[in-house]
């Protein structure tokens, strides 16, 4: 029996579906005291005077703490450190002192017996900073660089002085951030012993967080427990280090109390980490025939006030991943990282893949005008093939090598371009337009998922028969319970019904890694798969004690370990456990009780998932609009776990992606006032701005680096969103060159309208020079 | 800071509790009452996930004050399974893999169970759906499942 690869029921849905789900703003303690963060309204000053008087008179009112009062003033480190970088210059204090440095940045935090006290207080909190000017472009001369890195081989310096062909553009990324539906939220709960704590409302790197948190406290680590509750989301933002992560447990601890803390949307929106926003001129240098001879991308990213715990790996994936699935013999990708006066820059799904991808299918889009080629043709000859593979880059990411390992990329780029031709979308981007002109985008890309070095997994089955997984992932939505069950059922030969799953609690689960970068089905996946295996071996091994029977003779299915030929000896999980109990007779002298096994599964490289994006798009040239009327993900996973929750997670991230592209943007004032701290500003998207997605989901690569044969599916939805959207909306509106910036609001699509005017108007009603190439390639 | 002491049915149970008059009625469903079912997202009305049926009428629960609620009938998402028994609506939420970290859930759930009540006799298309859906936020999904879900419940309610 297997159960690897069925579309089960999530485990999850029946307590999300009865409102029986626990987020972090459910947990309560007896006694607990709420927290308020006052924050800085200034963007960059020196703080003068933080009257705190008034606001401790008030009340309700417990406390009120600046950073006069903590221990020493503590920043946060780095948990992704790339060698060869110095950080520790820009780290963020948990509360300013005597410099601001982004609206939002916390300055002190008021706490009383309740949460509209606490409220009501901070805002008596008198706040006099002597203002300096704010530093909101990047670009600025000089820049503020804190570190720059550059990753490449070759000459590309003598392959463009060669080249028949030299394409470049500029392409600037938009500043949008993860902005899961759940606020953060954080309950630290005082124990019985000094520096006791249980916490509630940790996810994604736990044990990280604990050891950090630990260490800031000066206290032993396991005398911390963060408990495993359901995450509203996580996207890469939630669960990060962030200053309240030390503020609420110290001031639980200081204050002998349990203290809760619950953002608000607002304060969400300018404190958790931002993302992407970048600047890029990229260019590559072709042969006659569109061969690439080398690339090379200058990127600028505005990192915000503070490097944060990502550190530089958001700008370091960037260049690493940039050529992407091509042959490029010669690259350098340089980028320079920009404190700003904004909110400090952190991950956010696919960092640095959305960006670098969105740079580099664009250029190639514009080089296929340029050269008169097919985009699709400009792709099929530049494309890696099956027999290049595995193919390694001369390049370091996240400390590992980048080792391309497996699949078939022309392959998936002609069956995507064939799947498109098949649902319409060519003839639906050929017609014409309701309210605009159409236009068709395609793009390619290589995700990375499976990232080390380690995950553990424990697996131990209970007397009734319940399996019991505890895996260092975390729950953020993803349907993390529902996959780890599947995997150690198939393994254990039991009902998946019948596996439970803990994520991320760190006493049941003290050695996890984490969740994020799309590692959790892989590493921590085949951790469970190892321990579960271990497992069926031990039930095997204390079956053949208490049946008398030869292990060679047994067989383990359904839940059973019987003996081949008499199905009436048999002896189900539970009597197993029972059979390996203390103080069973069937234990021998000195052996440990328990039905249950410890694996640790260690990765060396990542996996390399790869996809193709394409969109139609109509664009209505009077308001700015941009509709995405169809949209497919081609997307090679290796093997799917349960193909509905991979569909899942990859239409997801095209509805964010889209959001990224289209519609959300941080943007400031010229004082560096932020201008979206609503969701009126802010602009998700909703089901009116998110087509129906078509989902092509391949397994025809099955990764050679985990015993599953899986990679990861988290990412490989958002990564070439702005590429494709902004190839479709570049195609609608026949513009010869970039469409210069995401997102692609109204405003600027009109301006890219009126850049065109002339040509346009006396043009076709759809299409410029490219329309109908990309999908008219043959390949069909 | 005056308060007021209030009675109301939440999901058929009866309650009376005095409140601050500036109390959000999503604060008094979650930490007076303890309905923890019904999410914050925004607390400014545009995300919807704490919307509930005041008298059958859905509203955003952090747009409404708890004394509003007074004598009112109000249901929650505690309200739609029978027993352990999930209704047709969240079961075509599982079936149609209609979410994902389930934060939103809540309040599509009370979106839509709202509508079908008042609606259930007419056909729903997918379009309509849409736009119905399209009044709440739902960060991880991209709405498809959401969408299907929703029609899916209503062609089964015609039958």
């Amino acid at each position: 029996m297997t159960v690897i690869g069925a579309r089960l029921p999530r485990a999850e849905d029946p307590r999300l579906l009865r409102g029986r789900g626990r987020f972090g703003d459910d947990f309560s303690a007896p006694g607990q005291l709420w927290a308020r963060v006052v924050r800085s309204p200034a963007a960059h000053g020196e703080v003068r005077e933080l009257d705190v008087a008034a606001a401790r008179a008030a009340p309700g009112i417990v406390a009120v703490v600046t950073a006069d009062d903590l221990p020493r003033n503590p920043v946060i480190p780095v948990r992704l450190a790339i060698a060869g970088t110095d950080l520790s210059r820009f780290l963020q204090p948990v509360l300013a002192r005597d410099t601001v440095r982004y609206v939002g940045e916390p300055l002190a935090v008021v706490i009383g017996d309740d949460p509209y006290a606490c409220e009501d207080a901070a805002e008596l909190v008198g706040i006099d900073i002597a203002a300096r000017p704010a530093v909101l472009d990047a670009r600025q001369d000089p820049p503020r660089v804190a570190a720059e890195l550059t990753r490449g081989y070759g000459d590309p310096g003598a392959a463009f002085a060669a080249a028949a062909h030299v394409v470049e553009i500029e392409l600037a990324i938009g500043r949008h951030s993860g902005v899961p539906l759940e606020p953060r939220c954080l309950l630290a709960v005082p124990g019985r012993e000094p520096g006791e704590l249980a916490i509630f409302g940790m996810t994604k790197v736990p044990v990280w967080n604990r050891d950090l948190l630990a260490g800031l406290l000066g206290v032993d680590e396991t005398l911390i427990r963060v408990h495993a509750i359901d995450a509203g989301g996580g996207f890469g933002v939630r669960g990060e280090f962030y200053p309240e992560d030390f503020l609420i447990p110290w001031l639980a601890i200081r204050l002998g109390s349990p203290v809760k803390w619950a953002e608000d949307r607002a304060e969400h929106l300018m404190a958790v980490n931002h993302s992407r926003q970048q600047y890029h001129r990229i260019a590559a240098a072709f042969d006659a025939s569109g061969r690439i001879l080398a690339l090379t991308d200058d990127i600028i990213q505005d990192n915000g006030a503070y490097c944060r715990t990502h550190g530089v790996a958001v700008p370091e994936l960037t260049v690493a991943m940039l050529p992407g699935p091509y042959r490029v013999p010669a690259y350098r990708g340089r980028v320079r990282v920009v404190l700003t006066n904004k909110t400090p820059c952190g991950t956010y799904r696919a960092p640095g893949r959305f960006e670098g991808t969105a740079a580099r299918e664009h250029l190639l889009d514009v080089a296929a005008t340029r050269l008169g080629l097919d985009p699709v043709a400009l792709r099929e000859r530049n494309l890696l093939t099956r027999s290049e593979l595995p193919h390694e880059r001369p390049i370091s990411t996240l400390g590992t090598d980048m080792i391309l390992d497996t699949g078939d990329y022309p392959a998936l780029l002609v069956a995507a371009v064939g799947q498109a031709v098949r649902l319409g979308y060519r003839d639906l981007a050929a017609g014409p337009g309701r309210r605009g002109r159409r236009g068709f985008g395609l793009a390619m890309f290589v995700e990375k998922s499976g990232l080390g070095p380690q995950e553990t997994a424990d697996v131990t089955v209970s007397r009734s028969g319940a399996v019991h997984v505890y895996s260092g992932g975390t729950s953020l939505g993803q349907g993390i319970e529902t996959v780890l069950a599947q995997i150690a059922a198939d393994a254990l030969g039991a009902d998946p019904r019948a596996v439970r799953v803990t994520a991320g609690d760190t006493t049941a689960q003290p050695f996890g890694a984490g969740s994020w970068a799309s590692r959790s089905t892989v590493v921590g996946g085949s951790a469970v798969h190892q321990a579960a295996l271990a497992v069926r071996r031990r039930a095997i091994e204390l079956a053949a004690r208490v049946l008398e029977a030869a292990e060679e003779d047994l067989d383990l299915a359904g839940g059973t370990v019987s003996v081949r030929g008499d199905p009436a000896a048999s002896l189900t999980l539970g009597d197993l456990a029972r059979a390996a109990a203390p103080a069973s007779g069937y234990l021998r002298d000195g052996e440990p009780a328990g039905l249950s096994a410890r694996r640790r599964f260690e990765v060396s490289h990542m996996t390399y998932p790869y996809g193709v994006h394409a969109a139609v798009v109509e664009v209505d040239t009077g308001t700015g609009r941009v509709r995405v009327l169809r949209y497919l993900v081609a997307y090679e996973v290796g093997r799917a776990i349960n193909p509905m929750l991979v569909e899942g997670q990859l239409r997801g991230g095209v509805a964010q992606g889209i959001g990224g592209t289209l519609l959300e943007e941080f943007r400031y004032d010229e004082d560096g006032q932020p201008q979206a701290v609503t969701f009126i500003e802010y602009r998700l998207p909703t089901a009116a701005e998110i087509p129906p997605v078509d989902v092509l989901l391949c397994q025809d690569a099955p990764s050679p680096g985990n015993p599953l044969g899986v990679m990861g599916a988290g990412e490989g939805g958002i990564s070439a969103v702005g590429a494709a959207v902004a190839n479709a909306v570049r195609d609608a509106l026949g513009l010869p060159g970039s469409v210069g910036q995401l997102p692609l609001t109204p405003a600027r699509v009109c301006a890219l309208a009126g850049s065109i005017a002339g040509p346009v108007s006396g043009g076709p009603v759809s299409g410029g020079p490219v329309s109908g190439g990309p999908v008219s390639g043959g390949t069909a | 800071m005056s308060t007021h002491t209030i009675s109301l049915r939440v999901n058929g149970q009866e309650h009376q509790l005095t409140v601050e008059d500036r109390r959000t009625l999503a604060d008094m469903l979650r930490h007076d009452l303890g309905y923890t079912g019904t999410h914050l997202g925004c607390e400014h009305g545009i995300c919807g996930a704490c919307t509930v049926l005041l008298d059958g009428q859905p509203v955003r629960a952090c747009l409404v004050f708890g004394v509003q609620a007074d004598r009112a009938e109000v249901r929650t998402v505690e309200g739609l399974a029978d027993g352990e028994q999930l209704s047709d609506l969240q079961q075509a939420f599982s079936d149609h893999h209609a979410l994902q970290c389930g934060f939103c859930t809540p309040g599509f759930l009370m979106l839509a169970e709202a509508y079908l009540a008042e609606n259930g006799t007419e056909a729903l298309t997918e379009e309509q759906a849409r736009e119905l859906v399209a009044s709440n936020l739902c960060r991880c999904t991209g709405y498809q499942g959401i969408v299907e879900a929703i029609v899916a419940t209503a062609r089964a309610r015609r039958k």
